[in-house]
C-alpha cells in the first residue's frame, strides 16, 4: 500500500511562563488508504497532531518534523499557494462541535458551496446542486431546508452531517476526524459514524480518527495509535488490541466495563512518570 | 524577620496575619504593574501633577493672578524667563498652569470622593436586595445614563450657577451611574456565593454584609473604572471651563485659559495651546495608569 | 430528525418577535423619557435665579410680577407644576426662548439640521477609517497597525476636542488655508441656496449650486474630521477587539481547512460576525458625537444645537437650556434603542431565541 502520509519526528511546542511546553513529541507513523485511530486523554496531543498535519498549528506554537510528507509533497515547507491546493480538494478535517465549527451568521448551504466553488471554478447553480447531492449522501432527509438553514437551527447530529458533507464535497484523499462524535448523544454517534464509514469506504480515503473513546476507535479503525503526554506509546492493529504491550493501553482497556466481564470494581489508571520522558 | 528578607516575607504563601496577606497582595499587584512601562509613565505623570499641586507656590516662578508690566510683558513668546510665554494680562503662563494643577487635582479628587461611594452604595444595594429596590435604583441610574455626560453637567451648572464647586457637583452627579452599574454587576455575581451565605448564617446584618464583604470585592474593578474615568472627568471639567462654567477668572483653570487665549490664537498661539498640552498630558497619564491597572487587576477586560 | 418548523418563512418570521421586543423596549424608553422629564423639571426648579424676573425683567411693577408669577404656574404645588410641564412637553411645547422670543421647539427644529449634518459626516468618516484600521490591527496583531490604533486611541481619549479644534483652525485654516474657517457657509454664498432640508450639502447639490456646494464642503471638512477622529479612535479599538474574538473561533479554522482565501476569511467570515456588536458600537459612537458637537460647534461657530445650548446658557435662558437638554436626551435614548434593535435584526441566533 503506497503511503499517503508520512510523519516522522513530529514535534509541537507552545511557549509558557516556565519555558516551552512540548505537546507533541517525536510522533512517527505512516498512513495509507486505511483508517488510523489516535486515542488519548485530554492533553495527550492528539488534536494538535491532526492540526499540525494540516499546517494549522496555532500561531503561538512551533511545529518541527523530520519528515511530513503528503503524497510526495513536503508539508513542512509548503507555501500558502501549495496549502490552498491541498486543503479542501486533497486534505480535510471535521471538528468536534458544529455549534462552533460552523459560521453562525452564514446559511449552511452557502458554507458547503464555498467548500466546492473556490475561485469561481463552478457556477452557482452547479455548486448548489452538488451541495444538495452531498446533503443527501449524508442521509439528510430534507436537504433543501438544511441548505437554507442557519447552523443554530440544526441539531447536533444534523450539524455534524452537514460538516461531513462540507468536508467531503471536494473529494479529498485524506480526512482527519477530530472527536467528531464527542459532542453527540450515543444513538446519534452511531448514525454519524455509519455515514462516515460508508463514505470513506466508497471513496477509498485515508482517515485519521481522533478520539478519547478507545472502544469506539477499536471498532471503527484498522490500526490504533495510543498517545500519552504527547508521545505515541503504542501502535497496534485494532484486532490485536487485547494483546497490547504498553501498561497505559492495558490500563485503558481494563477500565472499560464489559457486560460479561468480572463483577468487581473497575481498574483505575496508574500513571508512571517514566512515560513522560 | 531577621533572616527572611522583606520581599520573601511579602511573597510568602503562608501569611501569618491578615496584614501580611494584604501587604503581600498589594506588593504583588505593584510589581506586576511596575513591569508595564507605559503604566509607569502614567503613574509618573500623576505623581508630577500631585507634586506640582502641593508645591505650586515653590515651583511657579511668578504670581499666577497678578501680571507684570502691561506695557512690556504682554503676550511674550516662550523663552527662558517665561517657559510658556505670557498671556494678554502679562501673566506667566507656566506659573498659571502650575497653579491650575491644584484646581484640576481638586476636581478629580472631589468627584472621585463623591461619586464613587454613591455609585458603590447604589449598585451594591440594588444588586444585593434585588426585586423592586433593584428596579427603582436601576431605572434611576439608567435615566442619568440617558444623558450625555457633558450635556447633563452643563444643565446642572446652568441651574446652579457657574463656579468650580458647582462644576464639581455637576460632574459628580453625572459620574456615579457607570460605577453603580459596575458594582451591581459584580454584586450579582458574588451575592449567591457560599461565603456570603456563611456570613449571613453567622448573624451578620445586611448592611454589614454589603459594606464589610461585598464592597471590598467590587473595589478593584471600580478602582480601575474610576481611574480610567478620570481622564474623562478632566476633559469634562475643561470643557465646562472652556464654556465659562467652571472656575471663574482670574483663577487659572486650564479650560478657561484656552477660551481666553482663543482670541490670540493666530499670532500668539502659545496662550491657548499650552493649557491644552497640560490637559492632554494629564489625561494621558490617567489613561495610561488606568490601562495598566486594568491589565493587572482585571485582565479579562470586564470593565 | 428534521429541521424544526421555526425555520419556516425564514427571515420575515422574525417580524412578530421583533415587534414584541420593540414593544418592550419602547415601554422601557417611555419610562426613561418620563424620568428625563423629571430630571429636567427638577433642575429647572433648582435655579437660584428667579424665573419670573427672567421673563418680566427686574424693573417690572409688582402687579406685573404677580401676574407673571401666576401665569407661569408658580403658585401651584410642585407636582401640579410637573404635570403641566409634562403635558406641555408631550405636546411639543417646551416654552419660549427668552433670547429669541420664539417657541423653543421651533428654535431647536431650526438649528438641529446643522448638528445632524456635522455628526453624520463625522460618523461616516469615523466608520470609513476606523473599521479598516481595526481589522488591520487585529490581523497584524502586535505590530505597527496595532500600535497605531493604540496611539490614535490614547490621543482620542486624552485630548480636549475644543483644543484640537482650535489647533486645527490655526494650522489648516490660518496657516495652510486648506479649509474654510468657522461657520457653515461663506456669506457670499449664503443666499444663493434655499434651505429645504437644512442639510446644506444636500440642498446645494439638489439645486445645482456647485460653487456653494464646494464652499459648504470646505467649511464642513475640518469639524467633521475632528469629530470623525474621535469616533474613529473608539470604533477602531472596538473593531480590533471584536475581530480578534472572531478570528479565534472554530469556524475560522473550518474555513481555513476548506481552503478559503485569507481575505475572504477576514472580510466575509470574521467581519460579518463582528459586524453584529460593531453596529451597536457605531450607533453609540454617533450618540457620543452629539456630546462632542457641543464643544465643536462653539469653536467653529457652527449654528447647531450645541451652539444653541451654549448661547442659551450664557444668556441664562433656562428653558432653552432644559429644552435642548431634553431633546438631546431623547435622541440619545433613541439611538440606544436603535442599536438594541439592530442587534436583533443582524444576529440570526437572537432572532430565533426571542
Amino acid at each position: 500500500m503506497t503511503d499517503l502520509l508520512q510523519v516522522a519526528g513530529l514535534n509541537v511546542s507552545f511557549p509558557s511562563r516556565d519555558g516551552p511546553v512540548r505537546v507533541v513529541r517525536d510522533v512517527t507513523f505512516n498512513l495509507g488508504r486505511e483508517r488510523l485511530g489516535i486515542v488519548g486523554e485530554s492533553g495527550s496531543g492528539k488534536s494538535q497532531t491532526g492540526r499540525a498535519i494540516l499546517g494549522l498549528t496555532p500561531g503561538s506554537g512551533t511545529m518541527t518534523a523530520d519528515r511530513l510528507t503528503f503524497d510526495g509533497i513536503d508539508l513542512r515547507q509548503a507555501s500558502v499557494k501549495t496549502w490552498r491546493t491541498l486543503r479542501g480538494p486533497r486534505m480535510s478535517m471535521i471538528m468536534q462541535d458544529p455549534k462552533y465549527s460552523l459560521n453562525p451568521v452564514m446559511k449552511v448551504g452557502l458554507q458547503i458551496v464555498e467548500a466546492y466553488r473556490r475561485r469561481g471554478d463552478a457556477t452557482r447553480a452547479d455548486g448548489r446542486d452538488r451541495a444538495i447531492a452531498m446533503l443527501e449522501a449524508v442521509q439528510i432527509r430534507d436537504p433543501e431546508r438544511v441548505f437554507r438553514a442557519y447552523p443554530h437551527e440544526l441539531s447536533g447530529g444534523m450539524g455534524q452531517r452537514a460538516m461531513i458533507a462540507m468536508m467531503l464535497i471536494a473529494e479529498p484523499d485524506l480526512l482527519i476526524a477530530d472527536e467528531v462524535t464527542s459532542a453527540l448523544d450515543v444513538t446519534v454517534q452511531l448514525d454519524v459514524l455509519r455515514i462516515l464509514d460508508d463514505l470513506v469506504r466508497d471513496r477509498g480515503m485515508g482517515l485519521i480518527f481522533i478520539s478519547h473513546d478507545l472502544r469506539l476507535v477499536s471498532s471503527f479503525c484498522d490500526r490504533v495509535l495510543v498517545m500519552y503526554a504527547g508521545r505515541v506509546v503504542e501502535e497496534i492493529a485494532a484486532s490485536d488490541l487485547h494483546h497490547a504491550q504498553h501498561p497505559y493501553t492495558q490500563g485503558l482497556l481494563n477500565c472499560l466495563p464489559q457486560i460479561d466481564g468480572a463483577r468487581g470494581p473497575l481498574q483505575t489508571l496508574t500513571r508512571d512518570t517514566a512515560w513522560l520522558a | 524577620m531577621s533572616d527572611v528578607s522583606t520581599r520573601d516575607w511579602l511573597l510568602s504563601d503562608r501569611p501569618a496575619s491578615r496584614r501580611q496577606a494584604r501587604l503581600g497582595q498589594a506588593y504583588r499587584t505593584w510589581s506586576q504593574l511596575r513591569r508595564n512601562k507605559l503604566a509607569m509613565v502614567g503613574l509618573g505623570i500623576v505623581v508630577v501633577l500631585i507634586v506640582m499641586a502641593i508645591f505650586a507656590n515653590v515651583i511657579a516662578p511668578d504670581d499666577p493672578i497678578r501680571g507684570g508690566d502691561l506695557r512690556t510683558m504682554r503676550l511674550l513668546p516662550p523663552s527662558w524667563s517665561h517657559l510658556m510665554g505670557t498671556d494678554d494680562q502679562a501673566r506667566d503662563i507656566f506659573s498659571r498652569i502650575v497653579h491650575g494643577s491644584r484646581l484640576t487635582l481638586m476636581v478629580v479628587a472631589m468627584v472621585a470622593v463623591i461619586a464613587t461611594p454613591i455609585g458603590l452604595a447604589v449598585g451594591t444595594t440594588a444588586g444585593y436586595f434585588g426585586g423592586w429596590v433593584d428596579v427603582v435604583l436601576m431605572r434611576t441610574t439608567d435615566i442619568f445614563l440617558a444623558f450625555p455626560r457633558l450635556i447633563l453637567a452643563l444643565a446642572f451648572v446652568a441651574a446652579l450657577g457657574p463656579g468650580i464647586e458647582n462644576a464639581i457637583i455637576a460632574i459628580a452627579i453625572t459620574s456615579w451611574p457607570p460605577y453603580a452599574r459596575l458594582a451591581r454587576a459584580e454584586t450579582l455575581q458574588i451575592r449567591d456565593a457560599d461565603y456570603i451565605a456563611a456570613i449571613r448564617l453567622q448573624g451578620a446584618g445586611r448592611a454589614r454584609i454589603i459594606w464589610g464583604h461585598i464592597v471590598p470585592l467590587c473595589l478593584s474593578s471600580v478602582i480601575v473604572r474610576v481611574t480610567l474615568d478620570m481622564a474623562g472627568i478632566i476633559l469634562t471639567a475643561a470643557g465646562l471651563g472652556f464654556l465659562g462654567l467652571g472656575a471663574q477668572p482670574p483663577q487659572p483653570e486650564w479650560g478657561a485659559m484656552i477660551a481666553a487665549g482663543r482670541r490670540f490664537m493666530i499670532d500668539f498661539w502659545w496662550v491657548a495651546t499650552m493649557p491644552g498640552i497640560a490637559i492632554f498630558v494629564v489625561s494621558l497619564g490617567f489613561n495610561l495608569l488606568g490601562d495598566g491597572l486594568r491589565d493587572v487587576l482585571d485582565p479579562k477586560g470586564e470593565t | 430528525m428534521s429541521v424544526s418548523p421555526a425555520n419556516e418563512g425564514g427571515r420575515w418570521r422574525a417580524l412578530p418577535i421583533l415587534g414584541l421586543k420593540a414593544g418592550k423596549l419602547i415601554a422601557t424608553v417611555a419610562v426613561t423619557f418620563l424620568g428625563l422629564l423629571v430630571v429636567t423639571f427638577l433642575i429647572g426648579r433648582v435655579v437660584p435665579v428667579d424665573p419670573v424676573l427672567a421673563v418680566v425683567g427686574d424693573r417690572a411693577s409688582k402687579s406685573t410680577y404677580d401676574a407673571a408669577y401666576i401665569a407661569l404656574g408658580l403658585d401651584k404645588p410642585l407636582y401640579q407644576q410637573f404635570f403641566i410641564y409634562l403635558k406641555q412637553a408631550l405636546s411639543g411645547d417646551l416654552g419660549v426662548s427668552v433670547l429669541t422670543k420664539k417657541p423653543i421647539i421651533e428654535d431647536i427644529a431650526r438649528v438641529f439640521p446643522a448638528t445632524l449634518e456635522l455628526a453624520t459626516a463625522g460618523i461616516i468618516l469615523g466608520t470609513l477609517f476606523g473599521v479598516p484600521l481595526g481589522v488591520w490591527g487585529a490581523v497584524r496583531q502586535g505590530r505597527l497597525p496595532d500600535q497605531v490604533i493604540r496611539v490614535v486611541g490614547l490621543v482620542g481619549y486624552s485630548a480636549p476636542i475644543f483644543w484640537l479644534g482650535l489647533l486645527g483652525l490655526l494650522v489648516f485654516y490660518a496657516k495652510l488655508q486648506w479649509v474654510a474657517g468657522p461657520g457653515r457657509i461663506d456669506i457670499a454664498y449664503e443666499y444663493t441656496v434655499t434651505q429645504t432640508t437644512g442639510l446644506l450639502l444636500i440642498d446645494t447639490a439638489m439645486q445645482g449650486e456647485w460653487g456653494a456646494f464646494r464652499n459648504v464642503l470646505a467649511h464642513l471638512a475640518l469639524p467633521a474630521t475632528l469629530l470623525g477622529y474621535f469616533s474613529m479612535a473608539y470604533i477602531s479599538r472596538m473593531t480590533r477587539s471584536f475581530m480578534l474574538a472572531e478570528l479565534g473561533q472554530e469556524y475560522i479554522i473550518t474555513a481555513r481547512v476548506k481552503g478559503v482565501a485569507e481575505w475572504r476569511i477576514i472580510w466575509v467570515h470574521a467581519l460579518r460576525n463582528a459586524a453584529v456588536p460593531l453596529v451597536t458600537v457605531i450607533a453609540l459612537s454617533y450618540a457620543g458625537l452629539l456630546e462632542g458637537s457641543v464643544l465643536t460647534e462653539t469653536v467653529f461657530a457652527w449654528p447647531g444645537l450645541g451652539q444653541y445650548l451654549t448661547n442659551s446658557l450664557q444668556n441664562a435662558d433656562m428653558n432653552a437650556v432644559l429644552g435642548g437638554t431634553l431633546v438631546i436626551g431623547i435622541i440619545f435614548v433613541g439611538l440606544n434603542l436603535l442599536s438594541d434593535l439592530l442587534y436583533t435584526v443582524l444576529d440570526p441566533r437572537v432572532r430565533r431565541r426571542s
